[in-house]
């Protein structure tokens, strides 16, 4: 009776690997991406990848606000079209923003019209979207959902920083939020690539209180999801081609890779971390690099899902990093809670471990 | 996860890894372009001394020049940049001040002139006017305390 309990249900028979992992039974697939991105991200060493890059931060709009917004409906919206679908077709649309209340989703999904499942997970949310949206497919309730999450530069920086014009030095591990969105449709069936497994993060904070200080702040969460993931899967990181983290830049992948080794694996030969990838952090003065949601959004959606299209990258672990701070609790002197979830993301299915 | 820290201890092991300011360069930067934007003001003083202004209304002058200054160059957006590059040199002098206040106007002027505009004008000057007025307070009375 007690190992029943530890296993879980007879239902759950091989769905639940260990207490974090999620293994889809039948892995839905990832139908079509959508990447936009800003005129910053447009100029860095990813720009061939984008779908849409901004000629102006306000995309035609009259606030920040808005233009975040619309970013998202538009990756949404092309998503969408690239998947041969209409908005009808799609059954739920999952999305999240790190604006209060998480605005851009939902004044996004005002008007898609899709039934709209809202999260907030910050920067994290790209692969908890992923992660909800298989979910609902393997469990039957879906036969295609939507999967977007969005940032921006300036809305950003006006809820958890300075005005823009304030003449100020920025620290030098600070990270650039980055101006972007990116959709995925996932369905039920489909060519690929797969989501295989999903682990769910747990939230940790070790105590980091600087607000400019993300990528320290966020590290030690992602090691315990990804050292969670390979010890559940019994994979090994040379099973995937790339572990990449979402926006932990430069101070964060340091941190990662000082930290692996501790816990049993050496991951320095496929790991990468979006925020570091994004700009170019000399010629671009972004410091440690890029961060928010549209970090991980747009580099899955654009690098990430080109990539494995061509066939250049067949397994993915992403594991998207969020801060759970506000500006409130920064001003309250709290330290910052960190989550990372992690996705897998597959060519094939059923191939190794 | 093994790795087990207390936040102390997390501290100490990041702070390697953490990239160091330029301290030699940033000085050296706010040093020159904090004098720099005195020297502006030294000049503006004595022109305005030259045309036989009294003491005070050369003060006022300056200081209204100053204020003008960091406020149209914030407007025009080149003050961020400097800012960017002298750090507390372009922040210390009353330029900064009026930097300090025309930068969240221009960046809350979409919330409109009441909630936006002159709600949140002060977030950033509102601290620096409580506390240097009570400051400037506490002093006049220690002075008439002592003064008698």
């Amino acid at each position: 009776m007690r190992k029943k309990f530890l296993l879980g249900s007879d239902r759950m028979a091989g769905k639940r690997l260990g207490k974090q992992t999620l293994k889809f039974s039948s892995p839905p697939s990832v139908i079509s991406n959508a990447a936009i991105a800003g005129p910053k991200e447009g100029e860095g060493p990813l720009s061939q990848y984008f779908d849409l890059i901004l000629t102006d931060d306000y995309f035609g709009e009259d606030s920040w606000e808005k233009a975040e917004s619309k970013m998202l409906k538009e990756a949404v919206k092309s998503a969408v079209k690239a998947s041969g679908r209409s908005n009808t077709n799609i059954d739920f649309m999952f999305a999240g923003d790190l604006l209060n209340q998480i605005i851009s989703s939902s004044f996004a999904a005002r008007e898609l019209q899709i039934p709209y499942i809202g999260l907030y997970g910050a920067c994290s949310t790209m692969a908890e979207s992923l992660c909800m949206g298989a979910l609902m497919i393997d469990g039957g309730f879906a036969e295609a959902v939507v999967c977007a999450t969005s940032s921006h530069f300036c809305s950003a920086e006006r809820q958890y920083r300075f005005p823009l014009e304030q003449g100020v030095q920025r620290s030098p591990f600070t990270q650039w939020t980055v101006t972007g969105a990116g959709a995925a449709v996932v369905a039920e069936a489909g060519t690929g690539p797969y989501i295989t497994h999903a682990t769910i993060g747990k939230v940790l904070d070790f105590g980091i209180k600087d607000a400019n200080n993300m990528g320290a702040a966020m590290a030690p969460a992602a090691v315990d999801t990804i050292t969670a993931h390979l010890n559940e899967t019994g994979r090994k990181p040379e099973y995937y081609d790339l572990i990449i983290t979402g926006d932990l830049g430069k101070v964060g992948k340091a941190i990662i890779l000082d930290m692996m080794p501790k816990e049993g694996f050496d991951i320095t030969k496929v790991y990468n971390d979006c925020g570091s990838m994004i700009f170019d952090s000399e010629k671009q003065d972004t410091h440690a690099g890029g961060s928010g949601c549209g970090c991980a959004a747009v580099v899955l959606n654009g690098y990430i899902a080109k990539e494995m299209k061509r066939g250049n990258i067949n397994k993915v672990l992403l594991i998207a990093t969020g801060a759970l701070l506000s500006p409130t609790t920064t001003w309250q002197g709290e330290s910052i809670p960190c989550i990372a979830h992690a996705v897998a993301i597959e060519n094939a299915i059923g191939v190794g471990v | 996860m093994k790795t087990k820290m207390s936040s102390k201890q997390y501290e100490k092991y990041i702070k390697d890894k953490l990239p160091k300011p330029a301290y030699l360069k940033n000085c050296i930067a706010a040093f020159i372009v904090g004098g720099l934007i005195c020297d502006v003001a030294q000049f503006i003083s004595n022109t305005a001394k030259s045309y036989g202004y009294n003491q005070e209304a050369v003060s006022s002058i300056t200081a209204a020049s100053m204020v003008f200054l960091g406020a149209f160059l914030t407007g025009i957006g080149i003050y961020d940049r400097i800012g960017k590059f002298a750090g507390a040199g372009s922040i210390v002098p009353i330029t900064g001040f009026a930097n300090s206040m025309v930068s969240p106007a221009m960046e809350f002027k979409r919330e409109g002139f009441v909630f936006g505009v002159g709600a949140k004008m002060f977030i950033l000057a509102g601290p620096v006017l409580v506390y240097g007025i009570s400051a400037s307070i506490l002093i006049g009375i220690i002075r008439y305390l002592l003064g008698k």
